[in-house]
């Protein structure tokens, strides 16, 4: 006959399970809690209600290639009103210059805060173009997709922001971004990128560089608004967005998209 | 069309630097030294009982660690907890704070129960707060009757066998963060993670052989060469494996010849040159599995078959580091434009400098050792209590 096995098990190590059991309780409890940072967006929703229909919009951006000048009117506009470190960019022009040798020419010095001075290039210029960038506002977000602790967040109206309270500076984010719209505020070690100007579109404001651009290359409206131009231009005209192929779904489109843009 | 250089202005900075090399350095030795453990434990290959236990040490020491430069890394530190307290939960980060703990857990219980004894034999041995400390790391159990140490040595199967699949998610996710990422054509490619664990376990391996070599030497551990030649065997199987991983993804890349081909041929043929071809696959993967494969081949004794694993080793361990200096680092020398590039001169005394580099590296060695000692861990001529291995033990059957 088999001896029936006897485990003493002392009772310390049973209190030791019971204690450890109730610390998961604890964790589980303060990971369902509320958390702070809802607290924080439902206080700022609070905040603006006075603003009437403030969350009823969509927003669509459209960019006109065909129109931009290459001023870099936009570029400083951002940098005054959202005070961005300098070397990094909210917004940024391109100039592409395709010539007869069969080559793609890009640059962007300082993102065209002080516009373009001339470049050699080698041969003759076929075409040349601006192309201004910003985030795109995706629907299909990469960047909020990867922040561990939902710092990057997508507002109602379809704006892709970053609580830079809760920020903890991975650079997730930024790697996850195809566009390289953001960067590491090198002053907060958080992460930053272009809001639309959320304080000025949730009062009514068309963001700053819709409102200094002189040959109305950018275009802000709302989709939701039967009668504005981005939503008759989107309905209307033929428009593209970035790096369509990596399925991001940007609300920002473009006019006049050559096939050289990066 | 041909492009000339261009970088998107904000890719003028490398946001994930050493630090983020040195993570998957540390994670990866973690797994590959509790893979030893669970080989063990769990699937009875006895001829690894001399270095069981010590390796399980070993994975602890380095995840103990493996935080440190994470946290370093980070622009917030103090917001780490935010990654468990409010994680996103469709974020690949949002679940790290859970695996890692759950595995720091499943080992920190598998360590208690497979050393108990010896934690017992220091207490009864320690005197005055040392005593206190290890008596309350007890729980106050002091019993090594048969039957407490049947139930150790069952815990232990059962807790290796949890621990298996939490330390392979835990490895192979690093590879999963860069693998998942359809920004970077460098890092998408869904064999990253595979990569990154099997790389994980030569790394793992390769280190405590190293150190089961040394410590063999100095008698801490019996010494055994049937040991020696198994992990050796294990260290060829892994980076015969790594090879075939490593070259099915380059031949992807290349024969599909996409945009990302355009980016990752310049790559690789101008930034990463020296340090891919030359450092990594050349000296750290060719010497290495030319070494482990001459010693099986040549039917070494013992003498220059320890040398030769040792040095094969060493070599092991520099390819899994330029293995992760490569894609970490190599994946931020492109601009997101694919057609700009830029360099990368990690300093000695940054924030995240060589010299923070090194010292994280070396550091779970110092918690190894300062382990054994409190512990401790003696000559393997003491080793009376070893847990055997449940799975291959049938001497001590009950009537
Ligand atoms: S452009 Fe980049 S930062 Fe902006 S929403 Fe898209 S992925 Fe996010
Ligand atoms: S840097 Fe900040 S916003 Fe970006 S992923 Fe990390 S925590 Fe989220």
């Amino acid at each position: 006959m088999k001896k029936k096995r006897v485990v003493k098990r002392p009772k310390s190590r049973r209190e030791f399970l019971k204690y450890a059991a109730s610390g998961m309780a604890g964790m589980l409890i303060v990971t369902l809690m509320p958390k702070p940072s809802w607290a924080q967006r439902i206080h700022q929703i609070e905040e603006m209600k006075h603003v009437p229909d403030w969350m009823d919009h969509y927003y669509a951006y459209v960019v006109d290639t065909t129109k931009c000048i290459g001023c870099g009117a936009c570029v400083r506009a951002c940098k005054r009103e959202n005070n961005t470190p300098d070397g990094y960019f909210r917004t940024w022009v391109e100039r592409y210059q395709i010539t007869d040798t069969g080559h793609v020419y890009i640059d962007s010095p300082n993102g065209g805060h002080e516009s373009f001075p001339p470049k050699d290039v080698e041969g003759n210029v076929l075409k040349g173009f601006f192309v201004p960038k910003l985030c795109n506002h995706c629907r299909n977000t990469p960047c909020t997709q990867v922040c561990p602790v939902n710092a990057s967040y997508e507002t109602p109206q379809g704006v892709v922001l970053v609580d830079k309270e809760i920020c903890i500076g991975c650079g997730y984010c930024v790697q996850a971004c195809p566009y390289d719209t953001r960067y590491i505020d090198p002053r907060t070690h958080t992460a930053d990128k272009c809001t639309w100007c959320y304080h000025r579109i949730t009062k009514g404001l068309a963001p700053a560089c819709v409102t200094v651009c002189p040959t109305k290359a950018r275009i802000f409206g709302d989709l939701k608004e039967k009668k504005s131009e981005v939503r008759e231009i989107i309905e209307s005209q033929r428009v593209m967005v970035l790096k369509p192929e990596l399925n991001t779904e940007p609300y920002c489109f473009y006019i006049g998209l050559d096939r050289a843009v990066r | 069309m041909i492009y000339t250089e261009f970088s998107f202005p904000n890719d003028s900075h490398i946001i994930w630097s050493l630090m983020i090399v040195t993570y998957p350095f540390i994670s990866g030795i973690m797994a590959g030294a509790f893979s030893i453990a669970a080989l063990y434990f769990v699937f009875g290959m006895e001829n690894l009982k001399p270095v069981s236990r010590f390796s399980l040490l070993v994975s602890f020491s380095f995840l103990v660690c493996a935080t440190l430069p994470l946290l370093n890394h980070l622009g917030h530190p103090e917001r780490a907890l935010n990654v468990i307290i409010m994680p996103n939960h469709r974020s690949a980060i949002g679940g790290f704070g859970y695996i890692y703990n759950i595995f720091l857990v499943i080992l920190a219980l598998t360590l208690w129960f497979s050393y108990r004894e010896d934690v017992i034999r220091a207490a009864e041995a320690a005197g005055g707060l040392k005593k206190k400390i290890l008596t309350f790391m007890l729980l106050w159990n002091l019993g090594k009757d048969d039957d407490t140490r049947d139930v150790d040595r069952r815990l232990v199967f059962i807790l290796t066998a949890i621990g298996i699949p939490s330390m392979a998610v835990l490895s192979g996710y690093v590879g999963f963060l860069f693998g998942s990422l359809k920004s970077n054509p460098w890092w998408s490619t869904p064999l990253m993670p595979f990569v990154f664990f099997v790389s994980g376990i030569m790394s793992g391996l390769a280190l405590v052989l190293l150190l089961y070599l040394y410590l063999g030497w100095y008698g801490y551990l019996e010494k055994s060469y049937k040991c020696l030649r198994t992990l050796s065997a294990l260290l060829w199987f892994s980076t015969a494996l790594y090879i075939i991983l490593e070259g099915v993804e380059l031949l992807y890349f290349y024969y599909e010849s996409s945009d990302a081909w355009f980016v990752i041929s310049t790559l690789l043929l101008t930034k990463l040159k020296y340090s891919f071809f030359v450092l990594q696959l050349g000296i750290g993967l060719g010497v290495a599995f030319i070494l482990l494969s001459a010693m099986f081949a040549l039917k070494l004794e013992e003498p220059s078959f320890a040398k030769m694993a040792a040095v094969a080793s060493i070599y092991i361990l520099f390819e899994v580091w330029m293995m992760r200096w490569n894609i970490v680092i190599g994946g931020q020398l492109f601009s997101k434009s694919y057609v700009g590039f830029r360099d990368f001169h990690p300093g000695w005394m940054e924030k995240e400098g060589i010299l923070v580099a090194i010292i994280f590296t070396v550091l779970p060695l110092v918690v190894l050792f300062m382990v054994t000692r409190f512990l401790g861990v003696r000559p393997s001529g003491d080793e009376s209590a070893q847990i055997d291995n449940p799975g291959v033990n049938t001497d001590e059957e009950l009537p």
